[in-house]
């Protein structure tokens, strides 16, 4: 399947790791959790990472609050269960399974903050 | 303290003005007998723990002072290689102090202008239309507010996460930004900033804010 999406993954990763390197110099004590979101005027983008590399973002509505949980979840349910414990699945390339993609789209629709919208 | 400092950037990206309040970073003295078991590397003109975390000392934690006087990046203050003289064992026993390594003028220019490349990237990444760029940058340790007036300059303050009434300190700045810098003759557009009252008023101002923002608890 063609992803339309590439650049903006290029530019989304390139941004992410410029801002973790950013957080780090800039921080005036050792930090533990790290860089967690950052807002625009118009959206929020939340960010978690594992200690594997493994990086979870979701760009938001602004008047969502901290959903580190979420992220987590989407990590340690969806992508260690249904990617990392599929023989199929190579890891470190684009997943390609389809459970996967209808399980987090309806785990996404499924929670408090998603209302669908019109778009 | 909780707001950690203020900074403004330029059209260009090049920083006009910082302003750092006293942060109380986490500092560790201990004696050592050699060998030392901790790894030190050199990065950037500075003396690093790369291995051995232990008591206080962590990764990424720099050498800031051997037997009590500070050290001059790399070397002591008397001109010897730091790591020279810790490998050396008639040295010991030595006592040296760590901690997070402050940031230098021209980190803190290179980390203006990379900011600046930042927000204008996370209003390219907006799903929607027309987004401004970063006015917010959250962790767990601060909270990096941002304001970008419509000539271009921004206004970037780092406080603790828990510090609230930052986006009125920020028009409060502006404020006092074109009434002491830009009205004063002397001063450049674009330029750094040295106009005296310019700092009297900042200063000012943040001891305002910090007492009229909510702090959590335990403060």
């Amino acid at each position: 399947m063609e992803c339309v999406y590439t650049t903006e993954f290029k530019l989304m990763y390139g941004m992410l790791f410029s801002i973790r390197s950013f957080v780090s110099k800039m921080s005036p004590l050792d930090m533990k959790d790290g860089f967690l979101a950052f807002q625009t005027s118009r959206y929020k983008l939340h960010y978690y990472e594992t200690p594997t590399g493994i990086k979870v973002v979701m760009n938001t509505d602004l008047g969502v609050g901290p959903i580190r949980d979420v992220l987590h979840h989407i990590y340690s349910a969806l992508y260690v269960e249904l990617v990392v414990k599929n023989p199929l699945c190579p890891l470190g390339q684009t997943v390609q399974s389809e459970l996967f993609r209808s399980r987090l789209d309806s785990y996404v629709r499924s929670l408090s903050f998603f209302s669908a919208r019109a778009g | 303290m909780a707001i950690f400092s203020v900074f403004v950037v330029n059209k260009a990206g090049g920083l006009i003005y910082h302003h750092d309040s006293y942060a109380p970073r986490a500092e560790a003295e201990k004696t050592f007998s050699y060998p030392l078991d901790l790894l030190l590397k050199l990065h950037d003109e500075r003396v690093l723990v790369a291995f051995g975390q232990r008591d206080g000392i962590r990764v990424g934690h720099a050498v800031l002072a051997i037997n009590g006087t500070d050290v001059n990046g790399k070397y002591t203050y008397d001109g010897k290689e730091v790591l020279e003289y810790l490998g050396n064992p008639a040295n010991y026993p030595v006592s040296i102090r760590f901690g997070r390594p402050r940031l230098t003028s021209n980190e803190k220019l290179m980390l203006a202008s990379m900011f600046h490349s930042l927000f204008a990237i996370g209003s390219q990444l907006s799903p929607e239309q027309g987004s401004s760029g970063i006015e917010m940058l959250e962790t767990d340790t601060f909270k990096l507010h941002c304001f970008q007036t419509l000539t271009g300059i921004k206004f970037v303050v780092l406080a603790d996460p828990r510090q609230a009434g930052i986006d009125s300190l920020l028009r409060k700045i502006y404020e006092i930004y074109s009434d002491f810098a830009l009205k004063n003759p002397f001063y450049s557009l674009e330029m750094p900033i040295r106009c005296e009252l310019f700092d009297q008023n900042l200063k000012l101002a943040l001891e305002v804010a910090e007492k009229a923002g909510t702090f959590g608890p335990g403060s």
